[in-house]
């Protein structure tokens, strides 16, 4: 297995968040109203977190080839992802690194996330059990 | 009014259980933009030997969120939601993942309260386990609730 995951590229539009929010239950405003995320002094609406996080979580069971194999997986959000109301919304860049590969068949991977060049998450990794 | 910080080490009583569904995991890999079969199709899940569909990494998410609810929507925590911030989110697996069929039941526990820089940090732990017992998952939860524009 390679060290190193491609980088991948989503991207996020409002429409993604608004699906987001349906299918986790995550109904904070400041992922769909431009006028509270300004009231509590955000630029804008921004990205779930969990959102970001799995899109993480995608580049690395896709490279892993099970999803069902992760055995831990967390995560820093270090900054938030504003996504502007536009058909483009932004982009989400995602690679990573083995870190490690350990005799009982489990490989840690640490993860870079980033939003027009600068790291969305810190602190990112998630092992994995190789089938 | 920052958070009281004597809700650290509290934990709640087990949530009533969620039943996870098959069409609940599709949806939630669709949201994400997820195609791998073993989020979709059970054939291609029962061959990787799991019961049935399986549940991306971070879908806990969607059991433990509704039942941090017990502590989010605490009057006496009095929580502002919509000043609240994910800091960080952690998922340490026992040793399989989610699959639809699964009664989930969680337990929260409030592991920590600070104040920094004006703003309140509040860690949660969710033990989520089958409703026979078997533990599954565990979540650890770091909201920041941002303080007040001066």
């Amino acid at each position: 297995m390679n060290g190193e995951l491609p980088p991948q590229t989503y991207r996020v539009t409002r429409t993604d968040l608004i699906r987001y929010a349906g299918a986790s239950g995550d109904f904070n405003v400041i992922h769909w109203s431009d006028r509270l995320a300004s009231k509590v002094g955000l630029p804008g609406v921004i990205a779930h977190g969990m959102f970001t996080m799995a899109l993480a979580g995608r580049a690395v069971t896709t490279w892993a080839g099970d999803g069902g194999t992760v055995v831990q997986f967390s995560v820093r959000f270090s900054r938030p992802v504003p996504v502007p109301d536009t058909d483009e919304g932004t982009e989400v860049e995602v690679s990573g690194v083995v870190k490690e590969v350990t005799d009982d068949g489990l490989t840690r991977i640490a993860i870079t996330a980033t939003c027009h060049g600068e790291k969305v998450l810190t602190l990112a990794t998630a092992t994995f059990r190789k089938r | 009014m920052p958070l009281d910080p004597s809700f650290a080490g509290r934990t709640w009583p087990p949530t009533e259980p969620y039943l996870v569904g098959r069409e609940k995991i599709r949806e939630f890999a669709r949201a994400i933009g997820a195609d791998d079969a073993e989020y979709h199709d059970p054939a291609a899940a029962r061959a990787l030997g799991y019961a049935d569909v399986v549940a991306p990494p971070t879908f806990p998410i969607v059991v433990t969120m509704a039942a941090t609810g017990q502590i989010i929507d605490d009057p006496e925590l009095g929580i502002d939601y919509a000043r609240v911030v994910h800091g960080d989110q952690k998922f340490e697996y026992a040793g399989r993942p989610v699959v639809a069929g699964d009664s989930l039941v969680c337990v929260n526990t409030v592991e920590e309260i600070i104040q920094r820089s004006g703003h309140d940090f509040i860690t949660t732990r969710t033990d989520v386990s089958t409703e026979s017992g078997e533990p599954v998952v565990t979540a650890w939860s770091k909201l920041v609730q941002r303080g007040q524009e001066q």
